[in-house]
């Protein structure tokens, strides 16, 4: 235990001390895709939200694993498979320090987000769940954090309730009190909303739950590319990410639990890796977190998401959110000031999204007169419909934001949509 | 992409049909009807038609979409109105190859498909939006599921598609 907090500050303190000062226009250069190339000859993109662009320190990373020391894990006995083997569990360290885990052990590996929730409502929550047994999310959830729950909860007769956002877009924190009841058995809840931007004091959450005995789980796919995490910090049960949101590749991302929640839960596959012995009289499992990882892991997506953790703190993180906050301030006044376009939600905090509309004009429309001009946004309901419906819309345009960003985005931002105006308005 | 291309996609009659849709509303003597799903985007249309003597008598749409959604349902329901439904049908076939022919060939498409497409040929720009295709021809789904969906006339939707 002690270990993995000395190797998680240890890294942390190393890339401090490489730190270089904050300079988004360097940032931008890190990332290939974002060079001009054939579609767009200045590509804006403000789709991070959907997935980040890839810096080439985890281009690199990954293509240096499959070019050098390539192997399977946990199996082979030649020096390739030791270095692999290394690597691998070196991602694990490189994660719970990141994450602020007690162990190594407390991260598993997964494909997502999405599978991290399926995992928890699957091994978890499912044999804790009876009839009439209540699960509650809030209205701001991206659909895999709601959908896993209802398919758990119909098996077991139980439900999935959501706490209401207000009209700013901000979780109602007394109505999610009031909705915690003798038969919740489980809140999940997002850090940051992926269709409106807006923070959800998830430390509160976990407070309130957690004094009525209701486990927590926390996801923090939208939160993690622009803010730093301690789960132990923030008093949850559960915290899932998506690497591919922070820079990482995709297929591959993290399940933190506490160690003894994690330890008292059946597989979730079955298969090679996760056994202690096999007999066809019965099979022992491994202990956590080889457990929950069946078959061969994606060894190179964990080496390119411990590559991702270490080029995030190796920025001035302090700086680069401040950076962000400056682009999504200037973008949102600057969207106001245009006729017909009303911003979705007024959160007190928000992050890296800006969801608009424009009056009179569809948001594919807008989306693809914004493609037009270069600027990659996404138009629809954001895997996040009953948010959307919450707004009386069916869909919105979102501009999402990431560290690599720059003033010049938001210009082609602002002219695209005044240009939308003039062509379909 | 330039501006010209953008109003290749954006035509004048695609943003008038867009605005102000004709055949909105439901037919109050229709005896078919379906309803159409993007999920990809939320857009919903339902499509009301009163079929009579094998010809489609008349039909309406109503529901939220984007300009290429809503004008094409607006100039469908225009052009298949009166026509036997077997030619509803094989009109469909004919737009459907306008959309979903080789990108590039729209000039080409235009001589060719576009030819007995009437104002309908007016999108063949939407080929070269591969993403943009599916808003399109939403309304062409729904009609044929309407067509083949079995005569009711209480008027809710008897039949569903999706773009999925």
């Amino acid at each position: 235990m002690t270990l993995a907090v000395e190797v998680g500050r240890g890294a942390a303190e190393t890339a401090g001390a490489a730190r270089r000062p904050f300079d988004p226009a360097r940032v931008r250069d890190e990332f290939p895709a974002l060079a001009p190339h054939l579609h767009a000859p200045r590509l804006a993109y403000l789709d991070s939200a959907a997935s980040a662009q890839k810096p080439r320190a985890v281009i690199d990373a990954v293509a240096g694993f499959y070019a050098g020391d390539y192997s399977n894990v946990h199996r082979g006995l030649h020096p390739v498979a030791a270095a692999a083997d290394a690597a691998y569990e070196g991602a694990r360290r490189r994660l719970a320090g990141f994450l602020g885990a007690a162990a190594p052990e407390e991260v598993v590996f997964v494909r997502g987000a999405t599978e991290a929730i399926n995992l928890v409502a699957r091994s978890f929550l499912r044999p804790r769940l009876a009839a009439g047994d209540e699960v509650l999310v809030t209205e701001l959830e991206h659909h895999a954090n709601i959908v896993p729950w209802q398919m758990v909860a119909e098996e077991a007769g139980a439900r999935v309730v959501a706490a209401p956002v207000d009209d700013r877009g901000d979780l109602d924190l007394a109505a999610l009190a009031r909705r915690l009841g003798p038969r919740t058995r489980m809140v999940a809840v997002t850090r940051v909303s992926n269709a409106l931007g807006t923070v959800v004091p998830v430390a509160e959450v976990a407070a309130l739950a957690r004094s009525r005995g209701v486990p927590v789980l926390v996801d923090g796919a939208q939160a993690v590319a622009h803010e730093p995490v301690d789960v132990t910090a923030l008093g949850c049960d559960f915290y899932v990410l998506s690497g591919h949101k922070m820079f990482a590749p995709t297929g591959i991302g993290v399940l933190w639990g506490r160690g003894e929640l994690l330890a008292a839960m059946p597989p979730y596959q079955g298969g090679g890796g996760m056994i202690r012995s096999v007999s066809f009289d019965g099979t022992r499992f491994a202990p956590p977190p080889a457990r929950f990882e069946a078959g061969t892991p994606h060894v190179a997506g964990a080496i390119g998401l411990a590559a991702a953790v270490d080029w995030l703190e190796g920025l001035d993180r302090p700086a680069a959110a401040a950076h962000e906050a400056a682009l999504l301030a200037d973008a949102s006044r600057r969207l106001r000031e245009l006729p017909g376009v009303a911003l979705v939600g007024d959160p007190r905090r928000r992050v890296g999204v800006l969801s608009f509309t424009v009056a009179g004009v569809h948001p594919h429309d807008v989306g693809t007169v914004l493609a037009a001009e270069g600027v990659a946004v996404r138009a629809g309901h954001h895997c996040a419909q009953p948010l959307v419906e919450r707004f009386g819309l069916t869909a919105t345009t979102r501009a999402s934001f990431a560290v690599y960003n720059l003033a010049e985005d938001v210009d082609q931002l602002v002219a695209g949509v005044r240009r939308a105006i003039e062509v379909l308005g | 992409m330039t501006g010209a291309e953008l109003r290749e996609l954006y035509q004048d009659v695609i943003l008038d049909h867009g605005k102000r849709p004709r055949n909105f509303g439901r037919l109050p003597a229709a005896n078919r009807s379906a309803q159409g799903d993007n999920p990809l985007c939320g857009d919903r249309l339902t499509l009301t038609v009163e079929v009579a003597d094998g010809r489609v008598a008349d039909a309406a749409f109503e529901g939220a979409g984007c300009a290429i959604s809503v004008a094409s349902a607006s100039l469908m329901t225009d052009a298949v109105k009166g026509l036997p439904v077997a030619e509803a049908e094989a009109l469909f076939h004919r737009f459907h190859r306008l959309l979903a022919g080789e990108r590039g060939g729209a000039a080409a498409a235009g001589g060719e498909a576009g030819e007995d497409l009437g104002k309908l040929a007016v999108f063949a720009g939407v080929r070269e939006y591969p993403m943009r295709v599916k808003c399109a021809t939403l309304p062409w789904h729904t009609l044929i599921a309407a067509l083949h969906s079995a005569p009711a006339a209480d008027g809710a939707p008897a039949a569903s598609v999706s773009t999925e």
